[in-house]
């Protein structure tokens, strides 16, 4: 996992709440056996027509919001299946954070252990920036803030150990696995066997 | 006197291995470990890469559900799966479990089925346990007194190399259901009726404990369908606590204890249950009572409304999209809605049941003319058991396909999709949009509601057919 300390970049706004893991990436790209390549299939049924054409209207799809690394999303994004496959698209098609009210718990894990930063805020902050899409954002994960370009700065809550993680470029399984002794020891002792 | 405590959190204190800090999440010990073909391949890819063993084999239980087949066939060895990606992903599975010497019940097994029917039909989800599945509705064997929740990929891989997970402890939320469901009302309906009341985010960060005389007074495939649902409203988990009814269920399968250990483990699992002065961090009550049949409208489960009971209206922009995908009129109930498809299945609807509450409405009756309507039985146990009872020549007679078993219809990739534009009225978890096939219209519904929609053609109330 790449370590991610700032992230500096445009936005690119989706502002439908309650936008699943379904919308995210469709099933039928599940097929898949490696966790690469999946950008191109990311909100494809927003994204294009049924001949594969571009949509227009949808945001991502605005010239302007080519490259944007940020995306701002509607309340509850993520909500539904546990496939990890959507924070491995987002982060295969270029977006390294997503900022919305509320996160589903099982993508905000997803997205945690592969370097998709979930940025939590408040309504009023999320109401503008959903107002003023493409605006340029600057984020200091060391110190969980998010710096409006207008000069406030808005602190977001998240997990110390997911963010040290986050920021070190670490993997959990490594730590983990040396808990090893503990877990034997926690064996040994139950008094009941699964 | 010593504060008491919920269900929950005795399951979680009884598998930390490493207690949370501020700093670090707590190592909680997995009991039973389920998994599939869609969302293993790169966790077997990751032990493969750091040269890692599986640490538990025996608590893992293997199936393969998702992107499988439903076509009727008289061998399995006849299943054509649909699609160079799928059979790549069970050809990878198969391989898989054989290098690193787990069980699986593979294509040619008589327990193969959808992950969330075959673990309780095997007696491996059992009270107390902590189960955990790359797939969300991984909350279905919280009907066990289990605690039992979805995870990503990534903490499969943690799983299987470890045993374990890092976890944050989740809050805990009390949905007390009182008084005796009416007839014609199932358990499909009081969860699609706590999924409204509290909204699609209302369990997000909590694990939920429904209790309660209707909860009570439930079977364990009816507490499994309303365990299953408890992500659809944003919960982590989902549970029951096991009573008489978990122990009857339990007894003479496969996978639970024998002799003097399953006596043992009979009390120990009794004795699971919230302590009559625990807190929980919110609750919530329903009247079973005055529930009714109920139907989704919208593009999400929270977006329900009673089968007879006007659509309502909003103006939000989510909700005008979601009214505007699903072709639905506000004001009007759905049943003015006509159905081109009918779906009964899944992890949420798909046991023995289920498919006999859907027999009793189709017998003696016809599928409506233009309507498909399939079935497919959660596994292969759910479909020799229905076969046994002559289900399956109800549905051929009433014009409905009996399938293999499977996910289905449930998600668009295993063959089994509905057509853009069509209404489909599911009994399975999810209308997101396309969730059952690009541009599908989908309605979810009891087993009852759908089998009676397919006879009248449009969507409709069941308690008329009976």
């Amino acid at each position: 996992m790449d370590a991610l300390t700032t992230l500096q970049s445009r936005t690119v706004v989706l502002p439908t709440r309650d936008i699943d893991t379904d919308q995210i990436i469709p099933a039928r790209f599940l097929t898949t056996t490696t966790r690469e390549g999946l950008g191109q299939a990311l909100f494809h049924d927003l994204r294009y027509d049924r001949d594969g054409t571009e949509r227009p209207e949808f945001p991502l799809n605005d010239p302007a919001s080519r490259g944007a690394a940020i995306l701002v999303a509607g309340n509850n994004f993520g909500c539904g299946s546990s496939r990890e496959h959507a924070p491995w698209a987002l982060l295969d098609y270029g977006i390294r954070a997503v900022i919305s009210t509320e996160f589903a718990d099982i993508f905000r894990n997803n997205s945690l252990k592969n370097g998709l930063l979930p940025i939590i805020v408040d309504v009023d902050t999320h109401q503008w920036l959903i107002g003023h899409p493409g605006v340029e954002l600057h984020v200091d994960v060391e110190a969980s803030e998010l710096h409006l370009p207008d000069g406030r700065v808005v602190e977001y809550p998240i997990d110390a150990f997911a963010r040290y993680c986050l920021t070190q470029g670490i993997d959990q399984l490594g730590y983990l696995q040396q808990q090893s002794d503990a877990i034997k020891r926690f064996e040994e002792a139950r008094p009941w066997k699964p | 006197m010593t504060e008491g405590r919920t269900l929950f959190e005795k399951v979680w204190a009884d598998h930390v291995v490493v207690p949370e800090t501020a700093d670090t999440p707590a190592v909680l010990y997995i009991d039973l470990h389920l998994i599939h073909e869609v969302t293993t391949p790169q966790a077997f890819a990751q032990l493969r890469e750091r040269g890692l063993a599986v640490r538990r084999p025996e608590l893992t239980l293997a199936t393969m559900d998702h992107s499988t087949p439903t076509t009727p066939v008289s061998s399995f060895r006849d299943l054509a799966v649909v699609g160079e990606g799928a059979a790549n992903q069970i050809r990878q599975m198969e391989q898989n479990c054989l290098d690193f010497g787990i069980d699986l019940y593979g294509f040619g097994s008589e327990h193969r089925g959808i992950v969330h029917v075959i673990g309780p039909e095997l007696g491996a989800s059992q009270p107390g346990k902590t189960i955990v599945c790359g797939d969300s509705h991984t909350s279905t064997h919280g009907a066990f007194g289990a605690l039992a929740f979805g995870i990503g990929t990534t903490e499969v891989a943690h799983v299987l190399a470890t045993q374990c997970l890092l976890q944050r402890k989740p809050r805990s939320l009390a949905v007390n259901v009182s008084g005796r469901l009416p007839a014609g009302v199932t358990a499909k309906d009081i969860i699609l009726t706590i999924i409204g009341e509290i909204g699609v985010d209302g369990g997000t960060g909590h694990v939920i404990e429904y209790r309660g005389e209707a909860i009570r007074a439930l079977d364990m495939e009816a507490r499994m369908t309303i365990c299953n649902m408890s992500i659809e409203a944003g919960a982590r988990a989902g549970l029951i606590g096991p009573d008489d009814t978990t122990i009857e269920y339990l007894a003479g399968r496969p996978r639970v204890p024998q002799g003097d250990a399953w006596d043992a483990a009979v009390s120990r699992w009794l004795g699971l249950c919230s302590d009559a002065n625990a807190v929980f961090d919110r609750s919530v009550s329903i009247n079973a009572a005055a529930l009714q049949p109920m139907v989704t409208f919208g593009t999400n489960p929270g977006m329900v409304v009673g089968v007879n009971d006007p659509v309502p209206d909003a103006s939000d922009a989510s909700f005008r999209k979601a009214l505007e995908y699903m072709k639905v009129t506000p004001g009007k109930p759905m049943t003015e809605n006509p159905v081109d498809v009918v779906f009964v299945g899944s992890c949420t609807n798909g046991r023995l049941s289920d498919l006999q509450q859907a027999a009793a409405i189709l017998e003696g009756r016809k599928v409506a003319d233009g309507v498909r309507m399939l079935v497919v039985p959660g596994s292969q146990q759910v479909k020799r058991r229905a076969e046994e009872l002559g289900l399956d020549r109800v549905f051929a007679a009433a014009g409905a396909e009996w399938r293999e078993s499977g996910c289905s219809m449930c998600l668009g990739m295993n063959g089994d999709t509905v057509a853009s534009g069509q209404l489909s009225v599911s009994t399975s978890n999810r209308n997101f949009e396309g969730r059952q096939g690009i541009g599908a219209r989908t309605v979810l519904a009891s087993p009852a509601t759908a089998a009676a929609s397919a006879v009248m053609g449009r969507v409709a109330d069941p308690r008329k057919l009976t």
